[in-house]
């Protein structure tokens, strides 16, 4: 029997000309937030609707994709968005980061180094950085025309009037190549670094404000800080209690209801990656058993 | 065969795919020639790689402008008609892309559309067949590491002198694609070009 297909990738191919037009433009002007027809997509916004249109029009059948959510390939957004794409593309889908050319991210950028061949798709709820000092897009817009910016400093240093330090710890604000400010999307400060000079491009979708921007490769981007509270990233002070590694993302996970508690990495391709490698953290109990 | 309604990608939909994500390396990696593999074939005087990328981004929504000698062929009109369905329009300033078929027909840049402060995007992709020879230049910018020296088919009288006005422009100005040859040369409107 013959029933209706959805075209490769599930969008129309005029939705996938529009969107392509301002990923290109977006790629010129790098930080610059690019309005586009966001469509309605087969899931709610806040999954990621706009990384979704974005990995859409991008993918083609050669393209490996990963998708991650706070670093995990393994949990609801993740695993649904990729069975996504293997039904609407037919690609091939991994969890492994150097395996993949598309990695569609849900607020973290992997450990592993990125690399050349790579896009890195984010999924961006709120993409502009002024929004909460200034709810008017008439007025924000101007301003990142007037390169006007002061109003985000006065916000980072009330930070530092209240708290004593920057206490912006995710989304934390970024300017591209000395130009745009820009919302790294809400990524933990400690991703920003990453962003400088990435060898991979970086394309960011945000499905219900509808806009797209992106941070081409070896692009600067600098955190935004003062010169006596200079930037900062979060350091933890043990190591993963699965695979002891330490300079990485970890998250606190509860383990009972006395105050137990452990830090596991919250990218867990890099963690099962350094386990099967023979890495071994002080709760990780017996060996992990090979992938099959 | 009728040179209308022949031409257009075997496969629609990946042969927009594949030409855009080169289109998107060339733009995302300033200098870089990515190639093209189009089974477009419009009639001539509009190279394949001219009809290929039309093909992949123009239709309803964007008003195209062509040089004078494509214009003025009915041939290439009634096939961009046919398969893109994209409206001409004759204000250059007004064209999200302009195709234009050899550089002895590229107006001055500042000509087109340039966007403004508050909506850059609205600018003209210029799209420009080119010819073989080429130009030793540096490039710098977003997208290259530290930089990166290499021959481009660069247009030539004052071209260099008019992209580094169109580079003062930022985040205004227009972005260049140079096609040749079943290849695609990205040229954003980020990128500073120094003769080598």
């Amino acid at each position: 029997m013959n029933i209706a297909k959805y075209n490769f990738a599930y969008l129309d191919e005029q939705t996938k000309r529009m969107i392509r037009r301002a990923i290109l433009k977006a790629i010129a002007v790098p930080g610059y937030q690019v309005p586009f027809a966001s469509r309605e997509m087969p899931m709610p916004y806040g999954w990621g609707t706009g990384g979704v249109q974005v990995t859409a029009s991008i993918i083609g059948p050669n393209d490996v994709l990963k998708v991650i959510d706070q670093g995990a390939d393994d949990t609801t957004n993740a695993v649904s968005i990729r069975a996504f794409f293997a039904k609407v593309a037919q690609v091939e889908v991994t969890t492994h980061t150097e395996e993949a050319t598309i990695i569609q991210t849900r607020h973290r950028i992997p450990e592993a180094k990125l690399t050349e061949g790579q896009v890195l798709v984010y999924q961006v709820p709120i993409p502009e950085p002024l929004r909460f000092l200034e709810p008017r897009e008439t007025e924000t817009r101007k301003m990142h025309a007037l390169e006007e910016y002061g109003l985000m400093h006065v916000k980072l240093y009330e930070d530092i009037a209240k708290h004593g330090r920057i206490a912006t710890t995710y989304a934390y604000p970024v300017k591209v190549e000395g130009r745009y400010v820009m919302d790294p999307s809400p990524t933990p400060k400690f991703d920003n670094p990453k962003m400088h000079m990435s060898e991979a491009l970086q394309l960011f979708g945000a499905g219900r404000e509808k806009r797209i921007y992106a941070v081409p490769p070896y692009t600067e981007v600098v955190s935004l800080d003062f010169e006596d509270h200079p930037f900062e990233i979060q350091h933890f002070e043990e190591p993963c209690a699965l695979c002891g590694a330490t300079g990485v993302y970890l998250d606190e996970v509860i383990l009972d209801d006395k105050g137990g508690h452990m830090f596991v990495c919250s990218d867990t391709d890099n963690c099962e990656d350094r386990r099967e490698h023979g890495h071994r953290g002080k709760l990780a109990g017996h060996a992990l058993e090979a992938a099959e | 065969m009728d040179t209308t309604i022949e031409g257009g990608f075997a496969d629609l939909v990946l042969g927009a795919q594949s030409v855009f994500r080169a289109v998107m390396e060339a733009l995302a990696r300033p200098g870089s020639v990515q190639s093209i593999a189009s089974d477009a074939l419009p009639p001539a005087p509009l190279a394949p790689e001219l009809g290929a990328v039309a093909l992949t981004l123009c239709d309803h929504d964007t008003l195209v402008w062509l040089d004078p000698v494509l214009a003025a062929n009915e041939a290439v009109v009634a096939w961009l008609a046919f398969h893109c369905g994209a409206p001409l329009t004759s204000d250059i300033g007004a064209a999200a892309f302009a195709l234009v078929s050899d550089v002895a027909l590229l107006p001055a840049l500042d000509r087109f559309g340039q966007g403004t402060d508050e909506y850059p995007d609205r600018s003209t992709t210029v799209v420009l067949a080119v010819g073989a020879g080429t130009r030793a230049v540096t490039l710098k910018g977003p997208g290259i590491k530290d930089q990166f020296s290499t021959e481009l088919p660069l247009p030539g009288g004052d071209f260099i002198e008019q992209w580094a006005e169109n580079r003062t422009r930022f985040p205004r100005g227009v972005d260049l694609l140079l096609v040749r040859s079943g290849t695609v040369v990205g040229l954003p409107r980020t990128t500073r070009i120094s003769e080598a």
